[in-house]
């Protein structure tokens, strides 16, 4: 993601417990380090002054009754939610309701709103995406990484400086899954006078950390010339602390389903969620066969980031189409072209109902895009716009450009 | 420095103990390791051996890692041992000793009880899975088979948890008992387990979620008053293995709630607005709530003589030790020594079953069960809710403690499950209406047939409301090996 502002809100995530899935067992009230949830005779609950969001207590239940929230103005009170048998509906608040909240911040919600404005309509997660947790910190209370690594993924002559930057979260809770993005505060003050506000990034490692089961997330950052952010962050050297607030998003998320196909179509570090998606699978779909296709476009090979790694990956595994627009006496080709090159295949795919759709990079790669996949549909007799709203409806289109 | 909240595989077995740098115990585990697994082989079908099974892992004992699910084939299950963090200066919170530093060995005086403690303990773990190891042909889902097998594996990981205490902390003894928990077995003639209940098949599913409600529900008990014990390493396994007992909890509740939830939208469907017309509502294929009832007595009171005797000197003993807590002893508002405390239990005077005080150190087993009977209400309750939401006329109850018991004071005499005392003969008059009888069993084993297909389940039961790791209706929890 580029670097927008966001500010924050009032509105606040409730962690509740759903009464009519919970057992009782309470062994979320054994493992929550601060006594957040307590219990009476009838309900388990949490307390929503003492709860910190630090979700040790998600994984122990064994019902899946305590992953629960709803965003409120007013959080319930302890004797409210002891009086219930099942848990209110989300009430419709302000810019935010429907059941997939991107961000509680309300600009933060908006600025997501536009980068998946190409989807044409209203994004939806995937059927089996695993459930994200979405602004457990904000500006008044962000978490504190130290930065692991920082690596030029780029060539010194290729005229583009793309890193790829480790950040550790040490004990800090920090669930982010592949497709979300998270926010980094600059330090400094802008010309008025005020602190510069957070940029998103969207993280390129996948949900069980850069290296696995270590509390860390990578990120695919592009140095622009006069972006305060990007700067600041390609500057970073190991051992930096750095400011961050999210996770956000929740529509720009994989299917938690091996059996699902994957197109992926993506220049520069719109790559990002799609490592994070390759190395999921990798790491979890052991033996499957990969069922991923990546369109992936870049001016020249030694700008286009991750290019070592990914030749590595097996074709089995990852259909890899790495496209250049740059590479002397070669004519210019785009994502579209090469999309046009492999129409048939492509055809085939956007049939499927297993197959799941996402775009991510420059705002100026939609429309090649979107030209590609409406004449494909045209020459196998179908309308483009009304798959393409069906398939985004199921959950299985996204679109994430700036 | 060794890591001790993420599991360690450098060795055989996972562990998260530093069994890489003790090479008297890791040689020893390694030396039980083969028993272990010929065990399990020979005791699950083969063909669900070969299954590849949708199983939670832990890779480590710290929330984040906690549970990890993947497809993973049950001889290829990570078994370890694993024990929750040390706590700081965790200090003796009962007994004798209380506020003296916890034990990090085994303390002289206290060995022969503490191996007592951990053997029986030990004895439940395998005779559970032995008990259910048919189950798998009759699953009436890939859902409820994939809880099945996950509840068979994390016994077997308990297993693995008291034999790590045996090798670790009592030597030659400890190995010699090591062994006989694979030699004993479920319902054996000349090595039977050492609880009477282990020693009973589980015929059925319905058996089987009783049984993880009310007799898993007993270990779960145990394993909190073993998790207050001032032998530290006793109390750190027995902390992180409740996390797993949890899961048993709700395959047991889950599975008893879908079973009457289906019976009473059968009933509605077919306009039975009576419970009790018993014939016409098996007609339809599913189980009638007096027949649950049944079933429920059966287990309760099964699990009641879990807990022994009422008086008990032993159980003080163990509490004075400081080897054995009361469920949630920190959360108790007492002097945790039980000096002048008295305590109710029952007993009997003539015919009566009749309340008394008694020295509350005595009363350690009662106290338990009483803290036991008072979980076990709360899911009869939401059981009742859902019959009651669904319009219909009946309620489920636990029977009176003094019902159909084979040891406490209790023990042979006959009381209704009201707790009226009666004759022999008005007992045998009422039992069929008390107990599953012969028929009610075949009935219930017509039912049994296996469903394989993601998404489906057999007509006798409903589905659950969310799946397990919130993965859609149709997932397909156990990849069957069809050989």
């Amino acid at each position: 993601m580029p670097e927008e502002k966001l500010p924050d809100t009032k509105a606040l995530k409730q962690h509740l417990i759903d009464p009519e899935i919970c057992i009782r067992c309470h062994t979320c009230e054994m493992t929550c380090p601060i006594e957040a949830i307590t219990h009476n005779e009838d309900n388990v609950v949490v307390d929503a002054d003492k709860c910190n969001f630090c979700m040790a207590c998600i994984p122990v239940c064994p019902t899946g009754s305590i992953d629960e929230w709803r965003v409120v103005e007013k959080p319930y009170s302890l004797d409210e939610q002891y009086a219930w048998t099942e848990l209110p509906e989300q009430q419709e608040i302000g810019a935010t309701n429907g059941d997939e909240i991107e961000a509680l911040d309300e600009a933060m919600a908006a600025l997501l709103a536009d980068a998946h404005k190409g989807a044409g309509g209203k994004s939806k997660a995937p059927a089996s995406a695993a459930k994200p947790s979405v602004n457990l910190y904000n500006l008044a209370k962000p978490a504190t990484a130290k930065v692991q690594g920082s690596y030029k993924l780029t060539a010194d002559g290729s005229g583009a400086d793309v890193r790829h930057i480790i950040l550790d979260f040490g004990g800090q809770p920090f669930p982010a899954l592949e497709g979300q993005s998270i926010g980094i505060l600059p330090p400094g003050t802008d010309k008025d006078g005020k602190p510069h506000l957070p940029r998103l990034y969207s993280v390129s490692s996948p949900r069980d950390g850069e290296r696995p089961n270590y509390n860390n997330v990578s990120l695919t950052v592009k140095r622009e010339e006069h972006g305060v952010c990007s700067n600041y962050v390609c500057d970073l050297e190991r051992g930096d602390e750095v400011r961050v607030t999210g996770p956000f998003g929740s529509t720009f998320l994989m299917p938690d389903d091996a059996s699902a196909k994957l197109l992926m179509i993506c220049t520069g570090t719109g790559s990002a969620p799609f490592r994070a998606f390759t190395m999921r699978r990798q790491r979890v779909a052991a033996g499957m066969s990969g069922d991923m296709v990546l369109f992936f476009g870049a001016r020249t090979p030694d700008s286009l980031p991750y290019f070592g790694p990914l030749s590595k990956i097996p074709e089995h595994l990852l259909r890899k189409h790495l496209v250049f627009s740059r590479i002397p006496g070669t004519e210019k080709e785009y994502v579209q072209d090469r999309m046009m090159r492999e129409q048939e295949a492509i055809a085939e795919m956007i049939i499927d109902p297993n197959v799941h759709i996402y775009i991510c990079g420059l705002r100026g790669m939609e429309e090649g895009v979107e030209q590609a996949f409406s004449s494909i549909a045209e020459s196998a007799g179908q309308s483009w716009s009304s798959m393409r709203d069906a398939m985004r409806d199921e959950g299985r289109y996204h679109v994430e450009t700036y | 420095m060794m890591d001790l909240m993420n599991v360690s595989y450098d060795t055989q077995i996972p562990n998260n103990v530093g069994l890489s740098s003790d090479k008297r115990v890791l040689k020893a585990l390694e030396k039980w390791h083969p028993g272990y697994i010929n065990w399990w082989n020979d005791l699950i079908p083969d063909n669900f051996q070969q299954s590849l099974v949708y199983l939670r892992t832990a890779v480590s004992v710290d929330p984040k890692g906690w549970a990890k699910f993947d497809y993973v084939k049950m001889p290829e299950y990570r078994w370890g041992v694993l024990l929750a963090p040390q706590g700081e200066d965790r200090k003796i919170p009962c007994g004798e000793h209380m506020g003296q530093p916890a034990w990090q060995e085994v303390p002289g005086e206290y060995r022969n009880m503490l191996k007592r403690l951990i053997i029986i303990q030990g004895d439940t773990e395998p005779a559970s899975v032995e008990q259910q190891r048919f189950l798998g042909l009759t699953a009436p889902s890939l859902y409820d088979m994939r809880n099945l097998f996950q509840v068979n594996v994390e016994e077997g990981r308990h297993l693995w948890a008291m034999v790590y205490l045996l090798h670790k902390y009592f030597g030659k003894d400890g190995r010699g008992e090591a062994d006989d928990l694979l030699r004993r077995s479920s319902g054996s003639e000349e090595a039977p387990r050492m609880l009477g209940a282990f020693n009973e098949e589980t015929p059925d599913w319905l058996s089987f979620f009783m049984f993880t409600y009310f007799t898993d529900r007993d270990g779960k008990m145990q394993l909190e008053s073993l998790a207050q014990s001032g032998f530290d390493p006793l109390s750190r396994t027995c902390r992180f293995m409740l996390t797993e007992e949890a899961h048993h909890m709700f395959v047991g509740e889950t599975g008893v709630g879908r079973t009457i939830e289906r019976t009473c939208q059968v009933m509605n469907e077919h306009g039975i607005e009576d419970p009790y017309e018993i014939d016409k509502i098996r007609s339809y294929g599913v189980i009638d709530l007096p027949t649950i009832q049944k079933k429920l007595n059966l287990h309760y009171t099964l699990s009641l003589d879990l807990f022994g005797q009422e008086v008990s000197t032993n159980a003080a003993n163990a509490f004075n030790a400081g080897i054995k807590g009361r469920y949630m002893e920190h959360r108790i508002d007492d002097d945790h020594q039980l000096t002048n405390d008295t305590y109710v239990v029952w007993d009997l005077e003539g015919d009566e079953a009749v309340r008394k005080d008694v020295p509350a150190l005595t009363a350690i087993n009662m106290r338990l069960r009483d803290d036991y009977t008072q979980d076990a209400s709360g899911g009869v309750g939401r059981w009742n809710k859902a019959i009651e939401k669904a319009g219909i006329n009946f309620q489920l109850k636990l029977p009176h403690e003094s019902f159909n018991r084979k040891i406490g004071v209790f023990a042979g005499k006959p009381f209704d499950p009201d707790g009226k005392r009666i004759s022999v003969d008005e007992y045998a008059k009422g039992e069929p209406n008390w107990l599953p009888t012969p028929a009610d069993g075949d009935y219930i084993q017509s039912l049994m047939k296996p469903v394989y297909e993601p998404g489906k389940f057999a007509g006798w039961i409903a589905p659950p409301k969310v799946g397990i790791d919130n993965k859609p209706g149709d997932f397909e929890y156990v990849k069957l090996h069809m050989a």
